[in-house]
């Protein structure tokens, strides 16, 4: 007598059947009908047409019908909402059922059905549900709260449940306190502005009461919500620290990792000379070395997210090395993560161990296990200086198996090794070369013409080696012959006598015969090098290379705090801040570590440590404002040559007010404007005072601000709107935003009541204060707003990415425009990398991701064109002159934490410029081409 | 602020003319200016969204949907991972799509698959699905796709049961049976003749309580308790013998049937061998914390009391050796293969139920051994060997020798098999852990106290 009886009947008529069936007058028939049309469901046959019938068997005593019931209604009611209403007036007498069962049953059944129509229904039931006498009842409905707010989310504010569900917090039973946190911070996340969960130090306590007694699955949401929390000082966190770790010990893994993630955040706050900050770090090593003896999937992600906080705090684990030694029948994708939190740990201490087991990996059988130990083993050697040596003997080692891709992963990593010590290691040039007809992927090969290469006047027969490669010249893949090509060319500055006939063959083979530009531009490069100044040529292409270091493949500081603030999160395992995979994530809000008090060592801290230095600079600025008033008079309007461009900026507005000119004019011009919040006080102020001005807008001067604004453009025209006219444009100043608005009533009567909201949009951008209009705005009147944003809005991706859809209300209608906004607005003033860092960074972005735009018709130089873009926030970090051409590498960072990293190429006889942009995330890169040739060409 | 607009406000907005794009007429359709999200509703989802349960010949054979229905082709990426894995035990348990993620675990042959729409922690619906497996386990003895299709309409229940709006609601074995009766044959017989359910309909006691995992009025003719010792040792021992990697993986199962509210205090004679545990939630922390004791209310029936780990290499004994020369001779298509295990470090007790298992490199054939104790098998498509020895006794020591036959032509195998060791040792806890007693509080009647102690190997391997 098994239910598989139910999947039985396949004959044409089981619809029908089943409908007959369900209409029986016998209870035990129906009851078995409805368990047919159940099992039908759970293979996913389409049974919604039967909806009638079995809501038809909804009134009923008997438990079991009626729970079969709920969940069929569960599943289709959405697609059937007319008769989803017939199931109404059940539910809402179930709501008044003796049994709290039924009541619960039926609040939550009814909070399921995603209907419109079913919500106003569920008002009252839910309500008094909401105080029922049993916690069972209530916490089933703080959970339909969450659902309702889901549906329908002005009629759950309407309604007070959001109160109701603060109320809950405060329950006298842990469970509902639980599922009370879940439904707020569930419905906190769709309202990241909203302040629902207000966490104070008393709601604190409360949740922290609530956690030693609740289930483990509301532990783990009050948590999370705790993990939200920012304590007012380190004694704070200690004592929130010091509740949470006994939750380390907790068998549920997903209990414990949210735990850490608490733990993670506060101890940032605390200092290091504190003893409780040693116990603390000694309290985290074991339970995630625990979670390691779990299942291989829960041991996945714990190791993603080890691999963070071995980053982030490499000391917590030191000591514990041999618990990611790879065990034989560990799956693939938990021995891969192992191997590389393996690396993270290497340090001198432990590196013989380290490397006999990567040995012992090297012989394994997966093949991709394999390459990545072999990788490994190049990591350590540049990783731990004291044992490059053993590395290297090691990989020889290896190289003797034959085994074919164990010799060229090894070879690929040994030209790394050479890289990091060079003239060290070149005896083994020899052993490399005894193996160059088994190498047959582009890497390996590429490699290998680099070692030879490289080290040209050390392999006697360098010439014939390399032309052996050039044979097959087309077939090779871009990367191994743009290899060749410089391979050769070192070559023959190495050794010009012999190997002249070769270097022909290979430039004619890269400019002539070559289809691929990257390949003819490197080709003609080397090619006007050597026939006319062979000594620099000699000292571009033999010129010393940077070492390489081990941090390439670290997760940036900045993003790596970002991070650990998601530990145990989607993003931890992707290594990504949520807004990177922005479908989906809802109203994401930029989390960062907290900064840690009383203590003196803040520089710790990456985010305090500019805005004080910036702040600490501003006084310097102002005095010195005295003397450039008398240059003012003298200064054109032109862009400025030299020079910090924001002071010019400043100089330009000064100039403007002091001479009395209006400022319309300029602002509709081309030039720098006033900084936002400035201008329509400066507007509004008699122009006696322009020297008052003048100090205001110097304050924003020393802040690094002055970032081109474009001209305003009409986004909503007043045949479109009942005569409201707006035009506007976006600002960035002193690393806020703005919107700066002209509303023009051309309309024959009064506006009042204005308003204005924006649509989820790619980047959170959102109003940061009611749009004030003081007085109504009578016929042909307009007024000039300065509307600060911020972007801790609701994220959603819009295409194009820059698209903003804006709604404005006022006493006559709701009017909707879009409009694209530059997206320097959203360059950061903190948005410039450090030098190793961007080397790092730009190899360690995939070459997938660059992509190349020009800039034409622009006649800056390289320093003119540095200072103005620096005033809209992107940095420049380098500046080389490669064969006439100046290449100024550059960061920017978006409000979101993405960086972008670019290259750009100044010819000084061709007004285009050559833009490369590589982001890890290469849909933004086409936008900010846009802002740079704003930016440059105005 | 906008969000919160004056009561005169919602007319006016609701005039506003339709049409517009999708959200703008969504805003419209509400009755303020109520952010948008409501417009992008199908995104807003969250938690497990929907669960596929798919057994290795890849049909779907089970599915659940928490929120809408979600198209089973959401699965075909799933499908995709798992062929590239090619062994089902590597399919990544993280995966996503262009707009889900799904989240998987692999459990008796049979994967459970969720369907994610948002940011969640992908432990939190590991951990519930290996519940929801734990679950039917328990529920119908085994987790197999026969038992869940013959139980299909309990384990719909059961999972609403568990999940509600993707909160677990209750996951706790003693609160669903209350709530969902187990199937037995009997209670099937009787209910076809009574015509009465298997839904239990009142409200579970224990669910609300302060101690959730206890329910009230449990009542035992014999009351007893009884205490497994478990201990599997995972070690990592090289060529030359020596010990790369070994530690505990220790438990404590419990089978307690008491009568009442028992508050009982367990005490070991060695409590500081264990400083990483993770505890049951009925564990009071701070009793533990003070004086190492295990004081708690037990809830009734089967439960894992504690887990623990215990790691420091002198505290952790490897009770057996294997003398081993396995080699394969250059251009020739045999060699030679010579195993043999002896007992180490026992504490004078018995080493039993050993199994020896050797995945050999592709390039084997074939072998031809003898073994002077127990009896092998050699796959040759797998190319696993298994030796099953039995008991060892340290007076004959068991031995598999004999020759191994290559494929011709084929090149020296490169790799080394590495050799898994399974052993169980009776009335032994390897750790030297011992439980010291066992005290019963809040009730009056005197149980029946049992504890077991057994070390197992648990990925116990030998390189060569």
């Amino acid at each position: 007598m098994t239910d598989s009886k139910y999947f039985t009947t396949t004959k044409k008529g089981e619809i029908f059947e089943l409908k007959a069936e369900l209409n029986s007058d016998k209870k035990e028939k129906k009851k078995e009908a409805v368990k047919k049309v159940i099992a039908s469901m759970t293979v996913g046959k389409d049974v919604s047409a039967l909806f009638p019938d079995v809501v038809n068997c909804m009134q009923t005593d008997n438990l079991e019908l009626k729970k079969l019931v709920y969940l069929y209604l569960m599943n289709y009611a959405k697609s059937q909402p007319d008769m989803a209403i017939m199931a109404v007036n059940t539910f809402v007498k179930d709501c008044e059922d003796p049994n709290p069962l039924i009541r619960a049953l039926a609040v939550r059944t009814m909070g399921c059905i995603r209907v419109d129509k079913i919500t106003e229904y569920l008002c009252e039931p839910l309500r008094k549900c909401l105080k029922d006498e049993d916690p069972y009842v209530r916490k089933t409905a703080a959970v339909c709260v969450a659902k309702l707010h889901d549906i329908n989310a002005q009629l759950v504010e309407d309604q007070g449940f959001l109160d109701t569900l603060k109320d809950l917090i405060s329950d006298s039973n842990p469970m509902v306190v639980a599922n009370a946190v879940a439904a707020l911070s569930e419905i906190a996340e769709s309202h990241p502005s909203s302040n629902l969960l207000d966490l104070n130090p008393q709601s604190i306590n409360k949740l922290l009461t609530a956690l030693n007694e609740c289930t483990e699955w509301g532990q783990i949401f009050i948590l999370d919500c705790l993990a939200n929390y920012m304590p007012k000082d380190d004694r704070e966190a200690q004592s929130i620290c010091e509740r949470v770790t006994p939750r380390l010990s907790h068998a549920n893994s997903a209990v414990v990792l949210s735990a850490v993630k608490v733990l993670m955040k506060f101890m940032e706050m605390l200092s290091k000379d504190l003893d409780y900050y040693g116990t603390l770090l000694k309290k985290l090593a074991p339970p995630l070395v625990t979670l390691l003896s779990a299942e291989p999937e829960l041991q996945y992600v714990a190791l993603r997210n080890i691999n963070l906080i071995v980053q982030k705090r490499p000391e917590i684990l030191k000591h514990e090395m041999k618990v990611f030694f790879v065990k034989y029948n560990d799956p693939i994708y938990v021995k891969l993560e192992k191997l590389d939190i393996m690396i993270r740990l290497a340090s001198q201490a432990n590196i013989a161990q380290v490397l006999a087991e990567l040995k012992e990996y090297a012989t394994e059988v997966d093949v991709d296990f394999v390459r990545k130990a072999v990788r490994a083993i190049g990591r350590c050697a540049i990783k731990v200086e004291q044992s490059a040596e053993r590395c290297v003997s090691t990989l020889l080692d290896l190289i003797q198996t034959k085994v074919n891709y164990v010799v060229q992963e090894a070879i690929v990593v040994i030209k790394d090794i050479f890289r990091k010590y060079p003239n060290k290691y070149e005896s083994v040039i020899a052993t490399l070369c005894e193996n160059l007809d088994s190498l047959d992927e582009p890497e390996a090969r590429a490699a290998m013409i680099w070692i030879v290469g490289e080290y040209a006047e050390r392999i006697d027969n360098a010439d014939e080696l390399l032309e052996s490669f050039l044979e097959g010249f087309h077939d090779e893949s871009t990367q191994v012959q743009l290899q060749l090509l410089t391979a050769i060319v070192k070559l023959f500055l190495k050794k010009p006598t012999e190997t002249q006939e070769l270097v022909q063959q290979v430039l004619s083979l890269a400019t002539q015969d070559s289809d691929n530009p990257d390949l003819r531009d490197r080709g003609y490069i080397y090619w006007r090098l050597l026939s006319t100044d062979p000594v620099a040529a000699k000292e571009v292409v033999l010129a010393e290379k940077p070492l390489i270091s081990e941090e390439t493949d670290l997760i940036e500081p900045t993003l790596l705090d970002e991070l650990i603030c998601y530990i145990g999160t989607l993003a931890s395992v992707y290594h990504k801040p949520p807004s990177a995979f922005v479908e989906g994530s809802r109203g994401v809000v930029h989390k960062s570590l907290p900064p840690r008090t009383g203590s003196s060592e803040s520089a710790e801290s990456p985010d305090a440590a500019p805005s004080a230095g910036q702040a600490a600079e501003q006084p310097a600025v102002i005095p010195a404002q005295g003397d450039l008033l008398g240059d003012l008079l003298n200064l054109d309007l032109g862009p400025p040559v030299s020079g910090p461009p924001l002071a010019a900026s400043s100089v330009q507005m000064g100039a403007v007010d002091l001479l009395g000119g209006g400022l319309d004019s300029l602002m509709g011009g081309s030039g720098f404007t006033a900084p936002g919040p400035a201008a329509p006080a400066a507007m509004g102020a008699p122009l006696g005072s322009g020297l008052g001005d003048l100090f205001d807008l110097t304050g924003g001067v020393g802040t690094l601000s002055g970032s081109y604004v474009a001209p305003k453009t009409v986004w909503l025209p007043a045949m479109k709107a009942k005569g409201l006219e707006i035009s506007g444009t976006f600002s960035r100043q002193v690393g806020s935003i703005c919107m700066d608005l002209v509303l023009t009533n051309k309309a024959l009567q009064v506006m009042s009541d204005f308003a204005i909201q924006f649509n989820r949009n790619s980047f959170g951008l959102a109003p940061a204060a009611p749009l004030q209009v003081h007085a109504p705005l009578a016929p042909n009147q307009s007024v000039e707003i300065s509307l600060p944003l911020n972007t801790v809005g609701s994220v959603m991706k819009m295409d194009p990415l820059n698209n903003l859809q804006v709604a404005v209300k006022n006493n006559i209608d709701v009017f909707y425009f879009s409009t694209l906004y530059p997206l320097h607005i959203l360059f950061v003033e903190d948005g410039k990398m450090e030098r190793q860092m961007f080397l790092a960074t730009w190899k360690d972005i995939p070459n997938e991701n660059e992509a190349q735009f020009q800039i034409k018709d622009c006649s800056l130089n390289a320093d003119a064109v540095s200072s103005k873009l620096q005033g809209s926030n992107i940095f420049t970090i380098a500046k080389r002159n490669v064969e006439g051409q100046d290449m100024l590498y550059q960061s920017l960072k978006l409000t979101n934490g993405i960086w972008v990293l670019a290259e750009l190429r100044i010819q000084p006889s061709n007004p285009s410029f050559t833009l490369s942009l590589k982001c890890r995330a290469p849909e933004v890169s086409q936008y900010v081409y846009q802002a740079y040739d704003a930016i440059l060409k105005n | 602020m906008l969000s919160q607009p004056t009561a005169a406000d919602p007319v006016a907005f609701r005039a506003a003319q339709p049409g517009a794009e999708a959200w703008v007429s969504a805003l419209c359709s509400h009755p303020t200016w109520s952010p948008v999200q409501n417009a992008l509703k199908g995104i807003a989802e969250k938690m497990i969204h929907s669960l596929f349960l798919i057994n290795c010949s890849g049909d779907i054979f089970l599915e659940k949907h928490w929120k809408s229905v979600v198209s089973q082709s959401v699965c075909d990426y799933f499908f995709e991972a798992q062929e590239k894995a090619i062994d089902v035990e590597n399919v990544p348990p993280v995966i996503s799509t262009p707009h889900h993620y799904l989240i998987s675990i692999y459990r008796d042959k049979i994967f459970f698959v969720s369907v994610i729409q948002t940011e969640v922690p992908p432990l939190f619906v590991i951990e519930f699905l290996h519940r929801v497996a734990d679950t039917f386990q328990d529920y119908f003895g085994e987790c197999s796709e026969t038992a869940i299709k013959d139980n299909v309409v309990i384990v719909y229940e059961l999972l609403e049961e568990m999940l509600d709006n993707g909160f677990p609601l209750a996951t706790e074995s003693n609160i669903l049976k209350e709530l969902i009766k187990p199937p037995t044959i009997l209670r099937s017989v009787v209910n076809s003749i009574t015509g009465s359910s298997n839904v239990g309909d009142t409200l579970p006691t224990g669910q609300l309580s302060n101690i959730p995992w206890r329910r009230a009025g449990v009542k035992y003719t014999n009351n007893e308790a009884y205490f497994d010792v478990i201990e599997e040792i995972d070690a990592i021992i090289d060529k030359s013998g020596s010990t790369v990697f070994a530690e505990i993986q220790g438990v404590i199962d419990s089978c307690i049937k008491l009568s009442g509210m028992p508050d009982l205090s367990l005490s070991f004679m060695n409590p500081r061998l264990l400083d990483d545990v993770s505890f049951h939630p009925c564990i009071r922390f701070k009793r533990w914390e003070s004086e190492r004791v295990l004081s708690f209310i037990p809830p009734d029936g089967n439960f894992r009391l504690i887990s623990y780990r215990v790691s420091s290499q002198n505290l952790v004994a490897i009770p057996v050796y294997v003398k081993h020369l396995i080699s394969f001779k250059e251009n020739s298509s045999s060699g030679r293969f010579d195993v043999t295990i002896g007992p180490k470090q026992n504490m004078g007790k018995t080493v039993e139920g050993v199994v020896m298992t050797v995945h050999m490199p592709k390039a084997v054939l074939n072998m031809n051994l003898t073994a002077t104790q127990g009896s092998y098998t050699f796959d040759p498509v797998t190319k696993v060997l298994a030796w099953d020895v039995g008991k060892i006794t340290p007076q004959k020591l068991p031995n598999l020798k004999g020759i191994v036959n290559l494929q011709s032509g084929a090149p020296k195998p490169e790799e080394n098999p590495s050799l898994n060791i399974q052993f169980k040792i009776q009335q032994l806890a390897i750790s030297g852990l011992k439980v010291n007693r066992l005290d019963m509080y809040g009730e009056k009647y005197k149980p029946f106290k049992g504890v077991k102690y057994i070390t197992k190997a648990g990925k116990f391997q030998v390189r060569t």
